[in-house]
């Protein structure tokens, strides 16, 4: 902290060893802010590669194209650039995922934070954060190659790459991301209001849906927008088991492609640096990463409102 | 006659009241039940799909698996340019990602004043922990791959991943740093300790079993991800080996491996799952499988750490 006022005549041994001491805490505090800065350089990085290529792409297509636009074939000789095809894929194996998640990730958090005994939790909790590490190529061989053939057990017409099995596989990845997020916001909501709940009569159930839940409210919607981010986000799984054909449905048993499913299978190809293709990933990225930042920041802001209340 | 009745309206009250809390009781353990069942779910997929993994790809369970390159003919390919490749990533990763994710760890937690930059830095952090993988993989192919020409190499995928695991290995830190007492720096301080001398000889010393927690998940991730490696256009045929990091003549040390063509196990895996070919889908099995065991067991070892720290320290 003290800067170096070290008297230029007559120095001491232990003066001298004070300033090299001071000089040395100071590069190492310097070099441990170049760390942390590394972190705004990524997210900087990011939105600059982003733009910057981007900028490229919408010189020859325009906006208008881009956004109202019903066909995405950047690859084919009469090239259409809409998004919209993407974007409707990528909302509906992610709506699949959240019908899937929600209800099933509330109930476990709801159960793991009212019910289940302080035994129960230990053993469950370590469960579904293995569960989180699962490498989300693994699930997508699960979609293709288990889900997807028993879909089509019970309905005969469901075509081998479709966006029912890659969404509800989806879905049981993001379960334990609701599930502990939820649950921290439950555990958060103060015992009294639960004692309070129980003196006046009340079973445990009524408390959790009467009272916690209540209370946690804005950290259980902020789970479900954080797990919407994820889903958007999601490659893999949709690139191996929902297809890579763009197509502007929103029914669940089609095949179609998503943003990201659209971005593997470009760059699975050959394509030449700068040409419209290759730009083409970039826009669909920043369209992607524009979602995604979106719903993490209304999710952060709802998550941060409820943690004021108490 | 008012009172026989009043009688009667309590006693039907009685046993409407004493119904309703049977009902309630019941609805109490109905949902204790369905809350099981929700949890269970998580963890049936995942012995199904272990399960099923291993179903499909036992026959390859052998050394040739491990020791051969990959092939046209799916009985005779094998996994060694992957898990090779697989290593030598990890290592850039590791490398790039552990020390500059505890360094930013220890400034924002110990050195950083409560101010807009360290906000900026704190806020950039979370942003990130949310941003999808496969963004990085755009990321890396304009920077790495074309803005700093590194191509479509070891140190390229190594420098991706390191940034992806950066907010993972940052939010360990803190977390574990801040659970050390402000007691333990007074005292250090207190006999003439510098900052610096305080963090590396207590903080850190007692906040590594978190950290290394932190580490270990972040580098479970690495194995995993496939999407921001595949970005950089790294899906191509590898039946080769990089040079080796280390040779036979002075300098001992070789760093032509960095800048060589390669494959990770995830890719292995994506190759021969998007094949129609379903002998290949039998070694993508075998290879799902075994990345499963690899990451389920360093998260397994995480977590593990995780508990014996919480049990044992206290403060």
């Amino acid at each position: 902290m003290t800067a170096i006022y070290a008297p230029a005549l007559n120095i001491s041994p232990r003066l001298a060893k004070n300033v090299r001491r001071n000089v040395k805490e100071r590069v190492i505090e310097f070099i441990l802010m170049l760390a942390a800065l590394s972190a705004t350089f990524t997210t900087f990085a990011i939105v600059a590669i982003l733009v910057y290529e981007s900028l490229g792409f919408f010189k020859t297509v325009s906006l208008v194209e881009f956004f109202t636009g019903t066909e995405w074939t950047p690859l084919f000789e009469d090239a259409h650039y809409g998004i919209m095809p993407l974007i409707a894929g990528t909302l509906t194996t992610s709506a699949v995922a959240l019908l899937v998640a929600v209800p099933i990730g509330t109930i476990a958090a709801i159960y793991l934070s009212e019910f289940a005994s302080h035994k129960v939790r230990e053993i469950v909790k370590p469960i579904l954060e293995l569960l989180v590490g699962v490498p989300t190529v693994v699930f997508g061989f699960f979609a293709l190659l288990f889900v997807t053939p028993l879909l089509q057990k019970i309905y005969p017409d469901l075509p081998g790459f479709n966006m029912l099995s890659a969404g509800i596989v989806m879905g049981v990845m993001i379960i334990p991301y609701i599930a502990s997020v939820a649950e921290d916001a439950m555990r958060a909501v103060p015992m009294s209001m639960r004692e309070g709940s129980y003196a006046m009569g009340a079973t445990r159930f009524q408390t959790a849906l009467r009272v916690v839940t209540p209370a946690a409210i804005s950290g259980i919607v902020a789970a479900y927008i954080l797990a919407i981010s994820r889903a958007v986000g999601e490659t893999m799984v949709v690139a191996v088991a929902a297809g890579q054909q763009p197509n502007l449905t929103f029914n669940p048993v089609d095949s179609a492609a998503t943003i990201t499913a659209y971005i593997v299978q470009v760059a699975m190809g050959d394509l030449p640096h700068g040409s419209v293709g290759y730009q083409s990933i970039f826009a669909a990225g920043l369209v992607l990463f524009a979602m995604t930042l979106i719903f993490n920041i209304i999710g952060h802001i709802v998550r941060k409102k409820y943690r004021e209340q108490y | 006659m008012a009172n026989t009745q009043m009688q009667a309206s309590v006693l039907t009250n009685l046993t409407e009241v004493r119904a309703m809390i049977k009902r309630h009781k019941r609805n109490d353990i109905i949902f204790a039940v369905i809350g099981l069942i929700a949890l269970m779910i998580g963890l049936l997929t995942l012995l199904t799909l272990f399960i099923d993994l291993v179903r499909n790809g036992y026959p390859r369970f052998n050394a040739e698996f491990f020791m051969n390159f990959p092939s046209r003919r799916a009985g005779s390919a094998g996994l060694l340019s992957a898990w090779v490749g697989s290593i030598l990533v990890l290592l850039v990763t590791f490398i790039t990602a552990v020390p500059m994710g505890i360094g930013a760890g220890l400034y924002l937690e110990e050195y950083a004043a409560k101010n807009w930059f360290s906000d900026l830095i704190e806020i950039n952090v979370s942003n990130l922990a949310g941003v999808p993988s496969i963004i990085y993989g755009l990321l890396a192919l304009g920077l790495f791959v074309y803005g700093l020409d590194l191509g479509q190499s070891i140190l390229t995928a190594g420098l991706t991943l390191g940034l992806l695991i950066l907010p993972i290995v940052i939010v360990s830190t803190r977390e574990s740093i801040r659970a050390i007492p402000v007691a333990i720096r007074e005292a250090a301080y207190a006999v003439g300790a510098t900052k610096w001398q305080v963090v590396k000889d207590h903080v850190v010393k007692y906040s590594q079993g978190g950290i290394l927690t932190g580490v270990i998940i972040g580098m479970s991730r690495a194995i995993g991800e496939t999407a921001p490696i595949i970005t950089i256009g790294a899906l191509t045929f590898i039946a080769f080996l990089p040079p080796s990091p280390v040779t036979e003549v002075a300098p001992y040390i070789n760093f032509e491996w960095l800048s060589s063509g390669f494959t990770v196990l995830p890719i292995q895996m994506f190759n021969w799952l998007s094949r129609p070919d379903h002998a290949f889908h039998i070694n993508a099995a075998a290879t799902g499988a075994i990345i499963i065991v690899v990451t389920l067991l360093m998260n397994g070892t995480a977590i593990w750490l995780r508990y014996r720290i919480r049990k044992n320290i206290k403060w």
